[in-house]
């Protein structure tokens, strides 16, 4: 085997593929090449690393240096500093706030406050690489699994891990497998759902495109487990790479034999396909999901019964989602007991979240259970830019709610997040500032929940609709006297009647918002005023005359010719004519136009 | 919903002929005796016709043996079916929270300002779809807008004719698919 001095990985995540990764990995070989150094140094495209900010991005390994924002330039000039004279390259390296530099990606907080165990791998090997895979105790934990070959000890190492799904609901995922396991009726399925649709979360997305052969491996665990011999992973359209990768990953797994008939020669069979979504949010729910893959509409059927016993063509289902299954190959052979020793008291283990909006570093952290919101968005996340406050985090996307800054430090698991009238979710965390405000944020989630409503149940289809109009009413200044009482008395009636999980959440993110931000609501509603100055329809544009130099360049702008003024005299708006389109404040070099 | 066929024509596309049906029978042929095959067939149909005309609709119906109602069914609840030819290059702008509370709201604004459409529509000459999407996980990168498979991240509207203009030429697309960062 070829033995390299020096690894160099480059993110290969959607974000850094965006930012241009590829023109880098590229420029790397070839100064690899120019040096003479492409048997000395070997350059690995990975999964993402989480730091989505900071791509594209690589780490030079032994050291552990990670490199930031790289252009193909600066990647030459780590070549020439780093990889051939042995030099740091001091400017491209990370810096903390005050601007000090942290080259070694251990001692940067965003990495060393994480706890990798679903993302073990994802950002460390090549993901369309088995033998990478295995290198890291990859289908370790099958071949053992087979070996034993006892079924109930596997579902009771899962029981006493105290995993509990990550897609949402958080039911315990031992005891799902034991309700398929001893569910009656052949053949069984399993089911990997991978229609992550909450808008702001990218965790499932990540673990197929940075380490497909994880769930693939537990999803054969859990099959032998719960006697299956077909897995489907019905992923969204939305997340082509991930589709490739995976697809490459079963190919090979079929090729080395941890997929197929007989795996490890122990006479076990199993196989998994892909089943590529259309396009609807409500498929994440799990019978719309079986709906769909039975190539129906993906509309929700009522619970009980369950897809433990009626799932797939009527037969016993397992479902898990992604992240579920990426944790289940270190349960195995960590042992359950080592797994629930991290983590709180009834959420065991770790989450991944996914940092967005407001916030300095972006990405994906896993960390454990029991954290507070504080830890995870100033010491990881880095805190809020722009010397903005901290309004609210919105956790758990269109299902979830918002928590305000006096509740920063309550530790994150599943019961406290309840408690909060919030949920878990998936882990899309989006962080907000003063400047976003909380009744646009409500409107727009109840409008993602209007437009992916399947319209099966009236609670949802005809309730979330009429929420909808009470917040358009509230955001434009028609908002009335009881308003918010109505909101909140058709929220938890939604809530109390609707089918799906879809439509028992919807309501969640008005309520939280109205329970934690009740006098942003009451402004809009008796001042008509919009504090954060968001809503439109109760914004008004004034020029200040002190600072307006007479330029012309808002009322070139205006679309609707409603600034008047002489040139070099100070302009005015025409508040009557003006639709607050905002194009003014773009257009003024002067900072003269105030809303 | 629009399912008559003639649109096509003034979009300077072929109308429904020989080709596309048999291009419906091929697909059905492949997926027949697969177990739930509706959404795949649908899919790759597509994939290779761009959308999908009410007699391909007609003609996948009777190749699997199942009630036109139910195809109609299935396309019309999928948001990512289309019944009406696309424009050459699909710009979907992200609509995600993230993206969102980042502003993607004026980036849409701006795009139907410059296209002179609006969302869900094709320009009149055919070139550019717009659309919204619900997160396309790029979530750290908001706000995003992908035309074809090329991302844009951190777009502001001002970017937006920059990036229009990449699509100038007709042998314009990258040729990893990529993109770079639009900064402006």
């Amino acid at each position: 085997m070829q033995q390299y001095r020096a690894h160099v990985l480059v993110c290969g995540g959607t974000g850094c593929v965006s930012s241009g990764c590829h023109a880098v990995k590229e420029a790397l070989l070839e100064g690899l090449k120019t040096h003479d150094l492409a048997d000395e140094v070997l350059v690995v495209k990975t999964g993402c690393m989480g730091p989505c900010d900071m791509g594209p991005l690589i780490v030079v390994y032994p050291e552990g240096v990670l490199y930031r924002q790289l252009t193909p330039e600066s990647a030459l000039r780590i070549v020439e500093e780093h990889l051939l004279k042995g030099r740091v390259v001091e400017d491209l390296v990370y810096r903390t706030e005050n601007l000090k530099p942290v080259p070694v990606l251990e001692e940067i907080s965003f990495f060393s406050r994480q706890t990798r165990i679903a993302l073990r791998n994802t950002g460390l090997i090549d993901p369309e690489s088995i033998e990478e895979y295995i290198a890291r105790d990859g289908y370790l934990a099958l071949a053992r699994v087979l070996q034993q070959g006892d079924p109930e000890a596997v579902i009771a190492e899962v029981k006493k891990s105290g995993l509990r799904g990550r897609g949402g609901g958080g039911f315990p995922t031992g005891l799902k497998w034991e309700f398929t396991a001893r569910a009656p009726g052949q053949p069984k399925y399993l089911v990997c759902n991978a229609d992550e649709g909450d808008p702001g979360a990218f965790m499932d997305r990540s673990i197929l495109e940075g380490d497909p052969h994880s769930v693939l491996e537990a999803m054969a665990i859990a099959g032998f487990a719960v006697g299956a011999n077909q897995g489907y992973v019905y992923v969204r359209a939305e997340y082509p790479l991930a589709v490739q990768r995976l697809s490459v990953a079963i190919e090979q797994a079929r090729r080395y034999g941890t997929l197929g008939s007989n795996i490890f020669g122990t006479g076990f069979d199993f196989d998994v396909e892909i089943r590529v979504g259309a396009g609807a949010f409500v498929c994440g729910e799990e019978t719309a999901l079986l709906a769909s893959i039975e190539g129906k509409r993906g509309e929700p059927r009522p619970r009980p019964p369950f897809p433990a016993t009626e799932g797939l063509w009527g037969k016993p289902t397992l479902i898990n989602n992604v992240e579920t299954f990426a944790n289940i190959p270190p349960i195995i052979l960590g042992g359950g007991e080592s797994f629930a020793s991290i983590g709180a008291e009834k959420s065991k283990g770790t989450k991944v979240f996914a940092l967005a909006g407001k916030i300095r570093n972006t990405g994906l952290v896993e960390v454990p259970m029991g954290i507070t919101l504080r830890e995870i968005i100033y010491d990881i996340g880095g805190g809020i830019p722009d010397g903005k406050k901290f309004k609210a985090a919105q956790i758990g996307g269109p299902s979830g709610g918002c928590i305000p800054a006096p509740c920063l430090d309550v530790p994150v698991d599943y019961e406290s997040m309840a408690e909060l009238g919030t949920m878990m979710g998936s882990g899309g965390l989006v962080i907000m500032d003063e400047d976003t405000c909380m009744v646009d944020v409500a409107k727009f989630f109840i409008e993602f929940c209007k437009d992916e409503s399947c319209g099966k149940c009236a609670p949802c289809r005809i309730g979330v609709k009429r929420m909808l109009e009470t917040l358009e009413r509230i955001t434009t200044g028609e908002g009335r006297e009881g308003d918010l009482e109505l909101l909140e008395e058709l929220g938890q009636q939604i809530k109390d009647s609707a089918l799906c999980g879809l439509g028992q959440t919807a309501p969640n993110p008005v309520l939280s918002t109205i329970r934690y931000f009740r006098e942003e609501y009451e402004a809009h509603v008796r001042d008509k005023c919009c504090p954060a100055k968001v809503c439109k329809a109760l914004l008004e544009y004034r020029i200040l005359a002190d600072v307006c130099v007479g330029c012309g360049a808002c009322k070139k702008a205006c679309p609707v010719g409603a600034i008047m003024g002489e040139r070099r005299q100070p302009h005015e708006i025409n508040t009557a004519v003006c639709t607050r389109c905002g194009a003014c404040v773009e257009a003024c070099r002067f900072d003269a136009i105030v809303r | 919903m629009e399912l008559s066929s003639c649109s096509c024509r003034a979009m300077g596309q072929a109308a429904v002929d020989e080709d596309m049906l048999k291009v419906a029978d091929e697909v059905v042929a492949k997926y027949r005796d697969k177990p739930g095959p509706l959404i795949q067939v649908l899919h790759e149909i597509q994939v290779r016709l761009g959308y999908l005309p009410r007699e391909v609709l007609v003609r996948v119906a009777e190749g699997l043996g199942v009630p036109l109602s139910d195809v109609s069914g299935a396309v019309t609840f999928y948001g990512l079916f289309s019944l009406k030819p696309k424009g050459r290059h699909t710009i979907s702008v992200c609509m995600g929270t993230a993206c969102y509370v980042r502003g993607s709201d004026r980036i849409i604004e701006r795009l139907e300002k410059d296209l002179k459409v609006k969302v869900g529509d094709t320009t009149q000459d055919g070139k550019f779809s717009l659309q919204v999407v619900r997160c396309v996980g790029a979530c750290g990168l908001a706000p995003v807008v992908t035309v074809d498979n090329d991302v844009y991240a951190r777009v502001k509207p001002e970017g937006i004719p920059a990036i229009l203009n990449r699509y100038d030429g007709e042998a314009e697309r990258t040729q990893d698919g990529r993109a770079r960062a639009v900064h402006s």
